[in-house]
């Protein structure tokens, strides 16, 4: 018999398996869960962005909001009356805005490992072989400007303010509207989902050593990370109230939903 | 109660190999640890298979059941159909000695490329002081067992062999995240860990937490705080500023 001793060439060298995995549970079915929901969720955001009935009053339709565009925004529609581009602005307003949430989901840590699994396939699943020849993963350009997650985060507590603000307007002008609830219940999702971030986990007090020297940073990181292990929930069940609502606004503004209490 | 199980197992050294197929008695209560052994004392008597407390706490019996990084002494023959057959390899990214058993020394090199524990040369030993809440982060750490299944598993490594001299892996990125969360560290963790580790390779997939037999929340708990920590350092604009005017210094807040 051969020793295999560490000097021993054959001794470098891993198991021949010739199988990308061994696993026999349906381990595709998380990468292609991910991708039917995603692709849902881009097809419905790109048709939305050019929509024009986002507004009915006083429903905002979320996907809109804030609305910044004087020539396509109703004088009610817009946040304390703010309008800063002018007519010669014709586009879709969600355009101007969409960037900063859709650039919060797409660098957000959860979503990044979503779609690297089930878009990426890198990998698909846990010990099931990826598909590329090379990775550097998040090391150089481009995958290096996931780094900007943070920018984002606090362009994204904004935005969750602006619809908490919406929610309020709709309260105010038709309390006993199903739409009010249905944009007050996004709003907490929004938010809850914003505060789950690992970045505001970060910032709350995950960058100190000693947590003892900051008690109140200390229980507020408490508080974050416990929304912050629902965050892959949280991600998911926003991204559908977010959708539901702007939805549901559109469809009253179109008047395809107009039962008295819409 | 007893049944005939059939096993599929990686037999061969080095490399090169093949799977074996074997009937195998199964009793009540038994894990995959106990069959092997079996096999060994019937009808494989070279079968080669590293173990030690089969308590689930050396980390000794790491290896890949139906394609899935489990300690073989903590899956539960129960888990599994009785006409099921259960494939048993060694770890993928390691390279084989014999059978079941691979060559982990890979870890052990990462391991030492890693700084101690550096305390601030003003601090005495019987000086340090420390609450509860200040070193409760990194315990959660402390619990691992190095059986190195996180390693093997992250495709990082798993599926490209040619990065391993840049990337220490999730149980070594974890060791660099508790040193550098320790109120009492002030080596340069931050830097390191991007340039000479490979914290950026890590695409936050979150396998490493997945095949973790403690539990421990790896990508949440250790990487995901890491790439904030380098994000302070080197990628946001405003801390960097910061620093650059008030002169001040992350290590000891
Ligand atoms: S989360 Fe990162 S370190 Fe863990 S397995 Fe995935 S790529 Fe590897
Ligand atoms: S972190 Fe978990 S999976 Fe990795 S070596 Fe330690 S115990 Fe094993
Ligand atoms: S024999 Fe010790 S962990 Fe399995």
């Amino acid at each position: 018999m051969t020793q295999t001793t560490a000097e021993n060439t054959a001794r470098r060298q891993r198991a021949q398996i010739k199988e990308r995995t061994l696993r026999t549970d349906q381990w595709w079915r998380y990468p292609l869960v991910t991708f039917i929901i995603f692709m849902a969720f881009l097809i419905y955001a790109t048709w939305a962005i050019f929509d024009k009935s986002f507004f009915v009053s006083p429903y905002h339709a979320p996907f809109a909001s804030p609305c910044l565009a004087q020539a396509t925004c109703p004088e009610e529609a817009r946040l304390f009356g703010f309008a800063p581009f002018g007519d010669w602005y014709t586009l879709p307003p969600g355009l101007l805005i969409l960037g900063l949430p859709a650039g919060f989901r797409f660098t957000c840590y959860y979503y990044r490992k979503a779609y690297y699994r089930g878009f990426w396939l890198s990998p698909p699943a846990c010990a099931v072989g990826e598909p590329h020849r090379r990775y550097t993963g998040e090391s150089r350009f481009p995958l290096i400007l996931q780094n900007i997650h943070r920018y984002f985060f606090y362009a994204a507590i904004v935005i969750g303010l602006i619809l908490a603000i919406d929610a309020v307007k709709a309260l105010i002008g038709k309390p006993d509207g199903l739409g009010t609830w249905i944009l007050i219940i996004n709003a907490v999702f929004i938010n809850l989902y914003t505060l789950s971030c690992h970045s505001c986990r970060h910032i709350t007090a995950g960058r100190l050593n000693h947590f003892s020297r900051h008690p109140v940073r200390y229980r507020a990181w408490g508080f974050v990370s416990k929304l912050n292990a629902k965050h892959q929930e949280l991600a998911l069940i926003s991204m559908f109230t977010v959708m539901g609502a702007d939805l549901y606004v559109r469809l009253v503004a179109k008047g395809i939903i107009n039962f008295p209490f819409a | 109660m007893s049944y005939k199980a059939k096993f599929r197992v990686w037999r061969g050294e080095g490399g090169e190999g093949r799977l074996e197929d074997f009937t195998v008695e199964v009793n009540d209560g038994e894990v995959v640890l106990d069959i092997i052994h079996r096999l060994q004392a019937t009808q494989a008597p070279d079968l080669a298979v590293r173990w030690n407390c089969k308590a689930g706490k050396c980390g000794s019996c790491s290896m890949e059941i139906n394609g899935k990084p489990r300690l073989g002494c903590m899956t539960r023959m129960s888990t599994f159909a009785e006409d099921e057959t259960i494939t048993v390899t060694p770890m993928r990214a390691f390279p084989v000695i014999k059978d079941l058993v691979t060559d982990v020394s890979f870890n052990y090199q990462k391991a030492r490329e890693i700084p101690s524990f550096t305390p601030p040369s003003d601090v005495k030993p019987g000086e340090y002081r420390m609450q509860q809440i200040d070193v409760e982060r990194s315990q959660e750490f402390r619990k691992c067992i190095e059986c190195f299944m996180c390693n093997n598993v992250c495709h990082v490594i798993r599926d490209h062999e040619e990065n391993k001299p840049a990337f220490a892996g999730p149980r070594f990125l974890m060791r660099i995240a508790e040193l550098d969360m320790h109120p009492y560290d002030v080596a340069d963790r931050k830097d390191a860990a991007q340039e000479e580790h490979g914290l950026g390779y890590c695409n936050i997939t979150k396998c490493c937490t997945e095949v973790c037999p403690e539990h421990i929340k790896i990508t949440d708990n250790a990487l995901i705080p890491m790439k904030e920590r380098v994000v302070d350092r080197r990628y946001d604009p405003l801390v960097w500023l910061g620093n650059k005017i008030f002169r001040r210094s992350d290590a000891k807040r």
